[in-house]
């Protein structure tokens, strides 16, 4: 077995071409599980009633949020220690999707903050170091893009992500270290404080947000693939296939 | 071996120290340009939110802190691009010296050009603000161990657009963002000492930054230069 045969861009698009429908499918298949576990399953809750219920898009969105700018900064580092150019292009195709959950975890933490603790936003330590998690996934976006070589934007927003990855301890611990608005974690590998119900849906709804993002991220680093290698032999050659 | 690689070293930051400082005493408008914007802005706030004084005590620490944090990030853009364009800066990879000692000599002078004036400058505009004389110590503390984090920070962010379409507001999207954790342990520092209590643990979460960000960053900022010159 060669373990670097898929690290070549013709070869990889061909296996993501293939796992991209699968990881749909998967995602579509655990997020109907999760909301119907969500809404249909799972208690309402003693304090907060009905509105509790977001819970199952706002958890799921922020821990994908950092756990996908982890990823993209592990790309980034083989991207430069390697020079793997596929590794680079991994790192972009990630990036939009972060930022996106990202914003879902902003947007609707502001819908929960709202009827609960009264107001859409507050300057806490957890919302503030969300929201410099977001413009660091703008940053990585624009520095990859603001260079005529792409290989040169590849390289500089991968040592860009690997900065900018001081700020995920700081996020994930913010309700430990700062005794602030945003409730302490829930989960843990220790345990959860959670109903049971509540629990198997938002680990559903993690899975079908995590199937999700791999499922963008192929299709966006095939279409990277084919804008880098349009004057490559297998590209025309798909070409006069289809 | 390890004698002549440390004195090279030394020899490296003291040269770029030296060349940066000269430069910039040179053409003083550049630096004094930044002084001015600084003062300029801190003075912007009393005619805009009302000369209050207890407002003003209260938002005192915070105006002044970003302040120095748009002034650091004025004078990133000339921190590497002039070297980058006229060619100096790949001739000064070529050279004997080890390439961080004089990237963090590059860097220090841009702190003594930009981020210690501020430092000296800040209890001037304390007063107009009506700050105690505790909460000025606690400020000049505070800038004295934050400013030299965010010419560290911001070199390395400058380094990584050298060449890249949409400069100036790039370097905006990237460096400001970073910026933040010093500014809210910079600005909590001169805070606390204005409620009444110690401004020791921000100085001290400040001073560890400093450290972590001295010995991590110059690498890559020559990790940064090595790619825009590739």
């Amino acid at each position: 077995m060669n373990w670097f045969y898929f690290a070549s861009p013709a070869t990889f698009y061909r296996l993501a071409g293939r796992m991209a429908p699968g990881c749909f499918a998967l995602a579509a298949i655990f997020a109907a599980a999760g909301l119907y576990v969500g809404f249909l399953v799972a208690p309402s809750d003693a304090q907060q009633g009905e509105v509790y219920r977001i819970i199952f898009i706002h958890v799921p969105a922020a821990w994908m949020s950092m756990f996908l700018y982890f990823v993209m900064a592990c790309y980034g580092a083989i991207a430069l220690t390697f020079n793997a150019r596929l590794a680079a292009m991994m790192a972009r195709a990630i990036a939009p999707t972060g930022a996106m959950l990202t914003f879902v975890a902003l947007w609707t933490g502001a819908f929960w903050g709202r009827p609960t603790w009264g107001t859409y936003w507050a300057w806490d330590a957890r919302m503030t170091s969300e929201l410099v998690l977001l413009f660091l996934y703008f940053g990585f976006l624009a520095l990859a893009n603001a260079f005529e070589d792409a290989r040169r934007g590849d390289r500089a927003a991968a040592l860009l992500a690997l900065i900018g990855l001081v700020n995920l301890p700081i996020i994930y611990f913010s309700v430990l270290w700062w005794n602030t608005l945003h409730q302490g974690a829930t989960v843990s590998f220790k345990g959860t404080s959670m109903h049971v119900a509540m629990l198997t849906g938002m680990l559903l709804m993690a899975l079908a947000f995590w199937f999700y993002a791999i499922g963008t991220a192929l299709v966006r680093v095939r279409s990277i693939i084919l804008e880098r290698e349009r004057r490559s032999q297998w590209v025309r050659a798909l070409k006069k296939g289809s | 071996m390890s004698a002549a690689a440390e004195s090279s070293f030394a020899a490296g930051f003291a040269w770029a120290i030296a060349r940066d400082v000269r430069l910039a005493w040179r053409h003083p408008g550049e630096a004094l340009l930044v002084i001015a914007f600084f003062t300029l802005v801190a003075s912007l706030f009393p005619l805009g939110v009302g000369a209050e004084r207890e407002l003003l005590e209260r938002i005192g620490p915070g105006v002044i802190w970003v302040c120095a944090l748009l002034a650091a990030f004025v004078s990133l853009p000339a921190l590497f691009s002039s070297d980058y364009a006229d060619g100096s800066l790949e001739q000064m990879t070529l050279s004997p010296h080890p390439m961080p000692g004089w990237v963090s000599g590059k860097i220090a002078a841009h702190w003594a050009i930009s981020g210690l004036p501020l430092t000296v400058l800040a209890p001037l505009l304390g007063l107009q603000y009506a700050l105690s004389a505790d909460t000025l110590v606690a400020l000049v503390c505070a800038l004295a161990l934050g400013t030299p984090v965010l010419s560290l920070l911001g070199a390395a962010c400058s380094a990584l657009t050298l060449g890249a379409r949409g400069g100036g507001m790039l370097l905006a999207l990237l460096a400001l963002p970073l910026f933040i954790p010093v500014l809210v342990f910079g600005a909590g520092a001169a805070e606390a000492q204005a409620a009444g209590q110690s401004s020791a643990a921000h100085l001290s979460l400040l001073a560890a930054g400093l450290i972590l960000a001295a010995i991590a960053l110059p690498s890559a900022v020559c990790a940064a230069i090595r790619i825009a010159l590739d």
